[in-house]
């Protein structure tokens, strides 16, 4: 890839669609295979996708998952016009949970979809008002932190 | 090891078509919530779970794992061997329990290196 060249894609997801949880992530996934970025910084941007793709299912009654890849970083944006996040802070907690019993049932809403984010990411933004709705943007640069 | 020797070692039923028994393990998980394994699992490790439902396929694929191990004779649904399949992702069942799969992998040599 060139300097110039960034590309951008965009996934829809729908509310409440277990189903097709996780197409977003493995759809990004792929794009990042195929344009030969290192499997452990693609790991890192799965796994944070899957998580904020979960959350949009669960509590946000649908979303939009944006992935802007640039020659030596990644930023993913995931945003809803859900119920908001009330207390940021709290929700970065491990452990803490809103979600109801149906989902925890299928072993979601466990309280580490946040802290699996922060921990994927080299920089992690939210802004969320409540009623309104939370956006969550990610930043992943392309360095193999393993091998480091 | 192969993914093929532990599933003769502990006769587990092949639940998917049409994906390769051959992946190499390289380790293993066991949990039933889903965003810890996602946080803790890693390429190629098989992951034991009780979770029967879809999302078991996405978070395997996702992560690249040799296998899943659904264990305690937890029912399938039709849809999770489907994505499954689509993803390429093995999936194999079992009526022992989750500590029993377990003990007979960890027995076998199959140990997590990190």
């Amino acid at each position: 890839m060139s300097d110039t060249k960034k590309m951008k894609v965009t996934y829809e997801v729908a509310p409440g669609d277990f189903e097709r949880a996780g197409e977003a992530s493995s759809g990004i996934k792929r794009l990042l295979q195929r344009i030969g970025i290192p499997a452990e910084v693609i790991r890192r941007i799965a796994i944070g996708t899957y998580e904020a793709e979960m959350n949009v299912i669960i509590h946000a009654g649908g979303g939009i998952v944006t992935a802007e890849i640039s020659p030596d970083s990644t930023v993913i944006i995931v945003s809803d016009k859900g119920p908001g996040i009330a207390d940021i802070e709290l929700a970065k907690q491990e452990g803490w949970s809103t979600a109801p019993d149906y989902v925890r049932q299928m072993g979601f809403g466990a309280g580490m979809g946040l802290p699996n984010m922060i921990k994927c990411s080299d920089k992690l933004d939210i802004v969320s008002v409540v009623n309104q709705g939370t956006q969550i943007t990610m930043l992943f640069y392309h360095v193999d932190k393993e091998s480091k | 090891m192969k993914i093929s020797e532990i599933i003769e070692s502990l006769k587990l039923e092949v639940a998917t078509k049409n994906v390769a028994l051959t992946a190499e393990v390289t380790g293993g998980y066991a949990s039933d919530l889903l965003s810890n394994v996602m946080g803790q699992a890693s390429a190629g490790m098989v992951w034991v779970t009780m979770q029967g439902h879809q999302n078991i396929a996405a978070v395997a694929a996702l992560l690249g794992l040799s296998a899943v191990i659904v264990a305690g004779g937890t029912a399938i649904e039709q849809e999770t061997l489907t994505k499954a399949e689509k993803n390429n992702v093995l999936i194999l069942t079992t009526n022992l329990p989750t500590f029993e799969v377990v003990g007979k992998i960890y027995a076998l040599g199959v140990k997590n290196t990190k």
